[in-house]
């Protein structure tokens, strides 16, 4: 949503929100009789019917994170309306409407925290301004209650229902003229909130991408080479059309952009056989019947035992670049009253959304239709166009419910074989992969090697701190989510600092999983620093707040790191958590803390565990205390978020792992890919901190400070430090 | 072959291949879309559908072998009053993140209330563990268990 949107004339607002395919009423003059089914539009976000019932447009894809509830929420609130009266509606991807529709960042807060407000203050603006026309007075006489204008001086009360039809004729206002509430009237905002879709959840009704049914689809499989971008040498595809209900079987060249540079996904059409079938075990069916040889690819002489041989002889020497050099290290460290070496490794990860990727794709008299679960559904549009040649306006994206996101899904591979397989077949197609294809075909958290040096002052100060990072790129650019700034946490707050990086050529595709570089970086530098700490034979909570400083903020923007705000969750997640009694724990538990400031928000944990004398690590509890601003929006949403994002991120740290051999990933399905069970979740208690600073978002933040949470509550309950991930439970033995 | 199934307290007809997943005849052929596909060997529990009220991961059950057994799944849980409970508690405590897996997760916490009617986390732990979510909601769902069992939430 751009302000040039709300401004630009009624007629222009109501033209684009037609072409967008929107099922709108324009009839400004309904037939008598008409009136009970017509929706008035007040932009394009807001539709009124007579009833009052509001339609609120909610703009970006729904993964789980819960912005299909909390963006109306912000509209609705302005616009004064009961909660109860509003009917949300998934928006088409359209951003000359809505601007970039994208999850992504926990940035949906953020963006929208103002502009979306200002939405349904200018519809309820523009109402106020119909009923001061119909009463003849001056609209600053006028105000709101929940769907009604009132005229307190006469009594007068007209409802938004009856008011909508002459809003046709009204301007609206410049949206920065407005004045929003007083947070202390919020009637929505701040309010636990069920999910709008909670209903249809729990009574299993149709909502996400492979529930899509399209009169006469057909459903489809691709097989794709293990090695990523090998093309089809030869296919025999005979064994496959001989399966009862497979109706087609072919090659699919792809692109030549498909994995260009290497390393990356999503840029194009990965090769492959796609089999085409009634019904979706047919198509697996014949998919498994495929005879197919492989061109061989340079990718298949990498792997993860061979990335570690380069790196750990890269880690001996000079980093290719230096991407921060603060004072003298070396020198620093020479004069340091104690220092600690250590080397610390995090490995590939996968998304493995519970949905497996999955499209539905149509393609008639030159135009594609696509129902997508989708995080990011331009550039998917943008790449069909590209790869098919046709024109993006010819292309509808729907974004339907996504089984997960966590950055997978910005990627739109599975979209763009949908449309290429529908456009071949001549009918609606499914494409659905199967749970292997999907864990073999991701763009994966990039693995990634840090070798440190640090040092400690007689006073128990951090003076010095050097990090040899290697990771994966062409020797310039990292890949896909696998560098590293050079404000990196703890630069700025450490006066003898220096970064390191070199980097490994790779064609294995890498990516953003849930507050990518942070949900690595996190464990490295948060464990390093709590060595540090046990090196100064320092409380590592104390040892952290004085590493933070008494200045509110440190550093500049982009780099500007609020340090006063970090130590007031650490204090908070302190009080919370007991930590000061943790001396009393029992011979085999341990408390571990960490703190990490990551999309905007400030986050520090604290977890508790028991470790059993085979190993076996219980969680028994974590504490979070998070300071993401002044308001939260939905709470339910808020506390699902947090929760869900520390234990997902000790299911990393306990169990995943994405191994390469040959070119390919080793592993296939949740057996050998485990995520965490009921078993093994922790209650998670959560606080925010309430600051006066915007609100900011809850999709990503509270993850990475789990993870050194967890391995520094080991260390302080075994002695024994985890340096590499998952955590191996042997080398926990007593 | 054409295969007579008992679906929610329905016969319907599928002409499948006997060797189908029940998964599949239900989702493809039948239009019934509640039980989802999440990794095709037993592993998540995203299939969860009740077989003579037993719960059961429908993407192992060949179509053939299901004979005159009572299918039920989540869109049949409404009439179920264990069930109806459950997506009471579920609903209350907004237990869903994406929501993908809550459909099977439903299935077997009805299951679970309908033998123990006040399990203990031990027996929510072994009940619910072939569960997966992946959006890590299993604070919310232990309480939705509790809640729907009329026992104290924490």
């Amino acid at each position: 949503m751009t302000y040039h949107d709300l401004k630009a004339n009624r007629r222009e607002i109501l033209t684009s929100v037609s072409a967008a395919g929107l099922t709108l009423s324009f009839a400004i003059a309904p037939k008598a009789g008409a009136q009970e089914n017509v929706q008035t539009p007040l932009n394009a976000y807001v539709r009124v019917a007579p009833n009052g019932i509001v339609t609120v447009v909610a703009k970006n894809p729904e993964l789980g994170q819960g912005v299909k509830t909390m963006l109306p929420m912000l509209i609705a609130e302005e616009l004064d309306v009961a909660w109860e009266n509003v009917r949300v509606e998934q928006a088409l991807s359209d951003p000359k409407l809505y601007g970039r529709q994208f999850a992504g960042g926990s940035m949906a807060t953020p963006l929208h925290w103002d502009e979306l407000r200002r939405v349904g203050a200018v519809a309820r603006a523009m109402l106020i301004q119909a009923a001061a026309l119909a009463w003849n007075c001056p609209p600053s006489e006028c105000s709101t209650t929940p769907g009604n204008v009132l005229h307190k001086a006469s009594g007068k009360s007209r409802t938004y229902g009856s008011l909508a039809l002459a809003c046709a004729t009204i301007t609206p206002p410049d949206p920065r003229s407005l004045t929003l509430k007083d947070p202390k009237t919020y009637r929505i905002i701040g309010k636990p909130t069920p999910q709008y879709d909670v209903a249809k959840i729990v009574t299993g009704q149709p909502l996400f991408g492979i529930d899509v049914v399209r009169p006469g689809m057909l459903f489809a499989t691709y097989q794709k080479a293990g090695v990523f971008g090998a093309k089809v040498a030869s296919a025999d595809v005979s064994g496959a059309l001989a399966v009862k209900g497979v109706r087609k079987a072919f090659v699919v060249e792809g692109t030549a952009d498909a994995m260009s540079p290497p390393g990356s996904l999503g840029q194009g059409l990965l090769p492959g056989v796609a089999v085409v079938a009634d019904t979706w075990w047919a198509a697996n069916k014949g998919r498994n019947k495929l005879n197919i040889t492989w061109a061989d690819h340079p990718t298949s002489s990498q792997s993860s035992k061979g990335f570690a041989a380069q790196a750990k002889a890269l880690s001996a020497g000079k980093g290719q670049r230096t991407t921060r050099n603060d004072g003298d290290v070396d020198a620093a460290l020479a004069s340091a009253a104690k220092t600690v070496e250590a080397s610390y490794f995090y490995p590939y990860l996968s998304h493995a959304n519970l949905e497996p990727q999955n499209c539905t794709a149509e393609f008639k008299d030159g135009k594609l239709e696509i129902w997508a679960p989708t995080q990011n559904p331009e550039p998917g549009r943008q790449l069909c166009a590209r790869t098919l040649g046709i024109k993006p306006e010819d292309i509808t994206v729907h974004m339907v419910r996504g089984g997960g996101g966590f950055g997978r899904r910005l990627a739109n591979d599975y979209m763009v074989e949908a449309a290429w397989i529908a456009r071949e077949t001549g009918t609606p197609v499914k494409l659905l992969w199967t749970r292997e294809d999907d864990m073999q075909h991701d763009h994966y958290r990039p693995a990634g090697f840090h070798t440190f040096r640090g040092g400690v002052d007689a006073a128990g100060n951090l003076v010095a701190l050097h990090d040899h990072f290697v990771t994966f790129g062409n020797g310039t650019a990292a890949s896909n989510s696998a560098g590293m700034a050079a404000a990196e946490y703890p630069a700025q707050f450490v006066p003898n600092l220096r970064y390191e990086i070199s980097m490994m050529p790779s064609g294995i595709p890498t990516g953003p999983l849930r507050a990518p570089g942070s949900n690595a970086l996190a464990f490295v530098f948060q464990s390093f620093i709590d060595e540090l700490a046990h090196a100064a034979k320092a409380d590592p909570l104390a040892f952290q707040i004085k590493l933070l400083g008494d200045k509110p903020v440190v550093g500049t923007a982009p780099a500007s790191y609020g340090a006063g705000r970090m130590v007031g969750v650490l204090k908070a997640v302190g009080e919370m958590s007991g930590w000061a009694g943790r001396g009393k724990l029992p011979k085999g538990e341990g408390m571990g803390v960490a703190c990490y400031y990551s999309h905007m928000g400030y986050f520090a944990e604290v977890a508790h565990v028991a470790v059993a004398p085979d190993g076996a690590i219980k969680v028994k509890k974590v504490w979070v205390a998070a300071d993401v601003g002044r308001q939260i929006i939905n709470p339910h949403g808020a506390l699902n978020q947090v929760q869900g994002s520390v234990l997902d991120g000790l299911s990393e740290a306990l169990h995943q792992q994405i191994t390469i051999d040959a070119g390919r990933v080793e592993q296939n399905n949740f057996t050998d890919y485990q995520l965490m069970r009921i078993s093994e979740a922790p209650a998670v208690e959560v606080k925010f901190v309430i600051t006066d600073f915007p609100p900011t978002g809850l999709g990503e933040p509270a993850l990475p400070p789990a993870i050194p949470a967890l391995t520094n509550a080991i260390f302080a309950a075994t002695g024994k430090r985890i340096r590499s991930l998952p955590i191996q439970t042997d080398m926990l033995k007593a | 072959m054409a295969y007579t199934l008992n679906v929610n307290g329905k016969a319907l007809s599928a002409d499948v291949d006997g060797d189908t997943p029940l998964l599949w005849t239900l989702r493809d052929t039948l239009g019934i879309l509640g039980p989802k596909y999440g990794c095709g060997v037993a592993a998540c529990g995203a299939c969860t559908v009740h077989v003579d009220g037993q719960p059961m991961r429908s993407c192992q059950i060949p179509t053939e072998s299901v004979g005159k057994a009572k299918i039920t799944t989540i869109e049949a849980m409404s009439a179920n009053p264990v069930g109806k409970r459950v997506q009471a508690a579920w609903m209350e405590l907004d237990v869903a993140q994406c929501g993908y897996c809550q459909a099977g997760q439903i299935m077997s916490a009805t299951a679970l209330l309908t033998k123990t009617p006040k399990p203990t986390d031990a027996q929510i732990n072994e009940a619910m563990d072939g569960n997966i979510c992946r959006c890590a909601t299993y604070t919310r769902i232990r309480a939705a268990i509790k809640r729907a069992s009329g026992q104290k939430e924490a």
